[in-house]
Formats: structure tokens, C-alpha cells, sequence
């Protein structure tokens, strides 16, 4: 029972050659021939071909149809073949961007998505300072609880959530004293539930990761700090969290990525999407108008607004880790 | 335990946050007791309006249920395959891409990097839309193979990146020494590389096995009129009711679709922390 302490101590087998978060470390590569046998030529590519081949047809093609349906006029009757396809060039978007509803989707969205990657972020770095704190068997436990957590498929994790904050058998309720107060009739009751279960799934990557980084923090400057009488705030603010700087952005982009993409969570804890769409985020919205109303081409659009979203949030963490002069 | 001395703090305050660690432990574990907990509570205590945390009359109702539903059997066989398939081939596939991008240097590759990272910000749930007709066009709707490509495809971005520092931490000297003793390069990928970035690919799999089994979206939507192959996820959602849950099913089925997660997770979690630790720092 004791493997998860020991693994955690050991060594990361990958971080030994990667320089463990010290730059100096990493050999210096260029202006040298990886392959000792003279020209790789169509060696790499050879390699390559079966992901290339994959991505393109599963990846980049669907990109490029999704993009391409959300310039046509697709409903049921295009896809069952009763009528020609006709293009309707940005005819759809200005159908979306007129619908006062999407706005509102957009906005929940962006703030559900927000207030889940804040949330994520600060309980998982918090407990990544508190497992640095606690001696062994407490730390073995706290981390298989949240492995457990983290382990847990979406929809099952949504159901037993649901369950637990049932109005009638749920133990929340009834602990809470709230009688039948049901959570997902009311939009912010519903959305606050649906946080809190993202926010139980995902906080666990946060903390293994981030508590990964911490260890790989040299003890000198710690025990250096810590000797100074450094508060543990300041500690984390001053020297933990520039360190970690590389992995918290890695750790937050990602956070923005899953949190912006939620689905199975409000798809199955509100039901599809609240009482009377009260719950959408974009995601569910755009499955709902495709494969509910048959709107194929408004769902596209929709899609393609998430794409260009997350395409922007890519270049701001490509920007940020170009500027640390990382090389790819 | 380095960090551990440097930081020791007053005992009293380390006795709180032990204390706080596990409260919250019990917090956070108490959701998936409370569902193996019900999935065991005879009947008429799961419809009780007085929820006790315990039960003293275990039963197997539920499960039986359960696995008495019309092809239980076969979802779980079919989540499965599914998720075998793309563990497999794409810690393959993966390998392969992630040795062309970490031992050589070509043109492009930097662009590819860069594709690659890109490719992971795709909100996958948006190409279900197009990926519907592609299936349907392939005639893949109601087939495993609508579930095994798609997954398969999305998986590859995150693993190769993920893989990319496990195949660097393997010195170069190793791979010019099996050279000079004459293996060939399949030979040096197979039998000296492959071994060595096995825990790797062990990390990466995780990953690409959670993301399978839990998937939810492409098994509602590709898998329309074939009941013989759906997945679990169906299975599950046949006790949400209109009228009325049936909760202990739901809890049940809940239980069954997560063991074999946790299984994966307690036999690769020491890999897994390692991994991301390499994977992140890199």
C-alpha cells in the first residue's frame, strides 16, 4: 500500500531526462545529427504516416466538412436527400448572431468555464502545498481519494452527483436540512452543482501534477525561505509559483480546454440542457440543434464559433511558451 | 520527504493539516462510496427519504438488475474492444510518430509540433456533426468501428506529446552503440527503444483508455438503431425513467462501468504520476 508514496518520491523516469524543470540541464542538441546513419530522408516520415494518415482523415477533413456545412442550408430534408444542398454563405451565423439565445449560451458558457478552471486551479494547487506538508499515510490517502475521483467516467460521476443532491433520497438535502430543494430547477442551483462535480473530476489533475513540480523544486530553497520565516503564502507566491510557472500554464490552458468543452456532465445532470435550455453551454447547444432539431448547419456554426475560441486560447499559450524560449 | 523536513513546520500545525487532508479525503471519496453503498442497499432503503449511510441488509438486487438487462454482457464486451483497440494502436501509432519528431530532423517538423498541440485544443464534440455523415458515408453508423476510429484519431495529438519526452530521455550514445554493433534501425525502434519507453506508453494509455470507456457522446450519437453495439453508457441511461428513477440500478450499473477504471488506474498510478511529471516538465 505504500507504492503511490515511493513512486512519487522515486525519480521521474521521464522528468530525469527532460531536466526536471531546469533548462540548463537538457543537452545541447543542435547542429548535430540525431540519426547517426547519414540522411533520415523519408526515414521520420515513414514513422509519421500512420498518425498523419489518421489525423487527416478523422481530424482535418471533419474540420474542414464542419466548416463547410456551416455555409450550407442542411437540415433533414438535405440529408435524407429530399432537397439539393444550397449554399448560403454566412447566412447561418447571421441567423446564430441574431438569436438572442446564443449570446446567452455564449456568456454561460464563458463564465461556467471560468468559474471552473479558477476553482480547479486553486483547490488543486492548494492541496498540491498541503500534500508537500503531510507526512506519509495521510498523503497515500488524500491521493487515492482523489485518484479515485479522477478516475471516475463522467457520466457515472454525474449520476451518483445527481443522486446525491436528490431532492427526495439524496443525503445532501438531508444533511443540509434543505427538505426537497431541488438543485436542478433553479439555473444558478443547477450550474453550481454541475461546477461542483467538474470541479470534484478535475481538481486531481491539478494536484498530482502540480504536486509533481513542487517536489522537483530544489528542498535548499525552501528550507532556505522556511528557515527566513517565510508564511506559506509567501512562499508559494514568491518561489513555488514562478518555478512551477511552466507547468501551471500548462495546467491552466488545459483546464480552459476541458472546462469549455463540458458536456457529459450538463448533458446528463440537467437533463439535456436545464428546463427550458436554462443550462446550455455551447457544446450541448450545438448538439441540440443538430441532432435534436435537425439543424445540422446551425449546430456546425456553432461549433465552428467554439473552434476559433479555443484556436485563440492556443495561441496565447503558444505565445507564452515560446516567450519562456522553450524548444519544441 | 525533503520538502517534507525543509517546511516542518510546528507540530500542531502539521497535526491541522493532516487533519484537513483527511476531511477532505472523506469529502472526496464519499461520492463514489455512497455509490457502491447504494448500488448494495436493498430496495426499499435506496426510496427512503431517511438516507442512512450504511445499510445492514447488503443486497445484490440492484446488480442483478442489472446484469439481467438484455445484453448487459455484450456493452460491457463491447466498451471493452473498443477500448482495447485504441489503447493499443494508439500507443503504436504514437510511438512510431513520437520517434520521427524526438530522433530526427526534418523539414516541417517544427509546423508538425505545432499541429500536434493545435490538434488537442479541438473540441471534439463539434465534429461529431461532420463525423456523423463520414460515418454514415463509410457506412460505420451502428458499427464498433464509428467508436474505435474516431477515438483513435483524437487520442494520437495528446500521446505523442506526451511521449515525445519519454523517447529524448533515451541517450542518444545507446542508439549510435546499436548501431556500431550492426542492428538495424527496425531493429534498435523494436527491441531497444520500444522496452524502454514501455512506461511511457503506459502513462499515455491511461489517457487514452479513460477517454474511450467514458465516452459518451459518440456512442449516443453513431450507434443509433444497432442496440447489439452500444456501450455501457447505454446501458445506464436505460434506468433514467421519466416517472421515476430507479437509482439502484442506475447506482449499480454506475459501480460496474467504474471498476474497471479504478482497476487500470491502482495498476498504472505509479507510472501515471512519473509520466506526467515528464510530460509536463518537458
Amino acid at each position: 500500500m505504500t507504492t503511490p508514496t515511493t513512486a512519487l518520491k522515486a525519480p521521474a523516469p521521464g522528468a530525469s531526462g527532460a531536466g526536471a524543470g531546469t533548462p540548463a540541464a537538457r543537452p545541447p542538441r543542435r547542429g548535430r545529427p540525431v540519426s547517426p546513419r547519414g540522411h533520415s530522408g523519408w526515414t521520420p516520415w515513414l514513422y509519421l504516416l500512420p498518425a498523419l494518415v489518421l489525423l487527416a482523415g478523422l481530424l482535418v477533413y471533419p474540420i474542414y466538412q464542419l466548416g463547410l456545412i456551416s455555409f450550407l442550408e442542411y437540415t433533414q430534408a438535405q440529408v435524407s436527400g429530399g432537397e439539393p444542398t444550397t449554399f448560403k454563405g454566412f447566412g447561418n451565423y447571421a441567423t446564430l448572431f441574431n438569436d438572442s439565445q446564443f449570446w446567452q449560451v455564449l456568456l454561460a458558457t464563458v463564465l461556467f468555464a471560468a468559474a471552473c478552471v479558477v476553482s480547479t486551479l486553486f483547490v488543486g494547487c492548494a492541496l498540491a502545498v498541503l500534500l508537500t506538508r503531510i507526512r506519509a499515510l495521510p498523503r497515500l490517502v488524500l491521493m487515492m481519494a482523489a485518484l479515485g475521483a479522477w478516475a471516475t467516467p463522467a457520466i457515472t460521476g454525474s449520476t451518483v452527483w445527481v443522486f446525491l443532491f436528490d431532492p427526495d433520497f439524496g443525503p445532501v438535502n438531508k444533511v443540509l436540512g434543505l427538505g426537497d430543494f431541488s438543485w436542478t430547477y433553479g439555473r444558478y442551483s443547477a450550474f453550481a452543482l454541475v461546477l461542483l462535480e467538474v470541479l470534484w473530476c478535475s481538481f486531481p489533475f491539478v494536484m498530482v501534477t502540480v504536486y509533481a513540480g513542487i517536489r522537483a523544486i530544489p528542498t535548499e530553497v525552501l528550507e532556505a525561505a522556511s528557515l527566513d520565516g517565510a508564511s506559506q503564502w509567501r512562499i508559494w507566491r514568491t518561489i513555488m509559483a514562478p518555478m512551477l510557472k511552466p507547468i501551471l500554464i500548462v495546467v491552466t490552458i488545459q483546464s480552459i480546454i476541458w472546462d469549455f468543452k463540458v458536456f457529459t456532465q450538463i448533458y446528463v445532470m440537467t437533463n439535456g440542457g436545464g428546463i427550458a435550455g436554462q443550462n446550455l453551454v455551447l457544446n450541448v447547444y450545438a448538439y441540440q440543434k443538430a441532432f435534436a432539431s435537425s439543424q445540422y448547419s446551425l449546430g456546425s456554426a456553432i461549433g465552428v464559433v467554439m473552434l476559433v475560441i479555443l484556436l485563440a486560447v492556443t495561441l496565447v499559450y503558444l505565445r507564452l511558451v515560446r516567450r519562456q524560449g522553450e524548444e519544441l | 520527504m525533503s520538502v517534507r523536513t525543509a517546511l516542518r513546520v510546528k507540530r500542531p500545525g502539521r497535526l491541522a493539516a493532516e487533519a484537513t487532508a483527511l476531511v477532505i479525503a472523506v469529502a472526496v471519496a464519499f461520492p463514489l462510496y455512497w455509490m457502491v453503498l447504494s448500488a448494495f442497499k436493498p430496495a426499499g432503503e435506496i426510496q427512503s427519504t431517511e438516507p442512512r449511510p450504511w445499510t445492514l441488509a447488503p443486497s445484490l438486487d440492484s446488480f442483478r438488475r442489472v446484469f439481467e438487462q438484455q445484453d448487459f454482457g455484450r456493452y460491457f464486451l463491447n466498451s471493452l474492444l473498443v477500448a482495447g483497440t485504441v489503447v493499443i494502436l494508439s500507443a503504436l501509432v504514437a510511438f512510431l510518430a513520437a520517434t520521427a519528431v524526438t530522433r530526427f530532423r526534418f523539414k516541417f517538423r517544427t509546423t508538425l509540433l505545432i499541429m500536434f498541440l493545435v490538434a488537442q485544443m479541438v473540441p471534439v464534440e463539434a465534429l461529431t456533426i461532420p463525423l456523423f455523415f463520414l460515418m454514415r458515408d463509410f457506412g460505420q453508423l451502428n458499427t464498433l468501428g464509428s467508436l474505435i476510429l474516431p477515438h483513435l484519431a483524437f487520442s494520437l495529438p495528446f500521446a505523442i506529446w506526451m511521449l515525445r519526452g519519454f523517447v529524448r530521455a533515451v541517450p542518444e550514445a545507446l542508439e549510435e552503440a546499436a548501431y556500431i554493433d550492426g542492428a538495424s534501425r527496425t531493429r534498435f525502434l523494436w527491441q531497444i527503444l520500444f522496452p524502454l519507453v514501455f512506461p511511457g506508453l503506459v502513462a499515455t494509455s491511461v489517457f487514452s483508455f479513460i477517454t474511450t470507456w467514458n465516452d459518451f457522446l459518440f456512442a449516443k450519437s453513431f450507434i443509433i438503431s444497432d442496440t447489439s453495439q452500444s456501450t455501457l453508457p447505454m446501458a445506464l441511461l436505460v434506468f433514467f425513467k421519466p416517472d421515476e428513477n430507479d437509482w439502484g440500478g442506475i447506482m449499480a450499473a454506475s459501480t460496474v462501468m467504474t471498476i474497471p477504471v479504478l482497476v487500470f488506474f491502482v495498476l498504472v498510478q505509479r507510472r501515471l504520476v512519473s509520466g506526467l511529471g515528464g510530460a509536463v516538465k518537458d
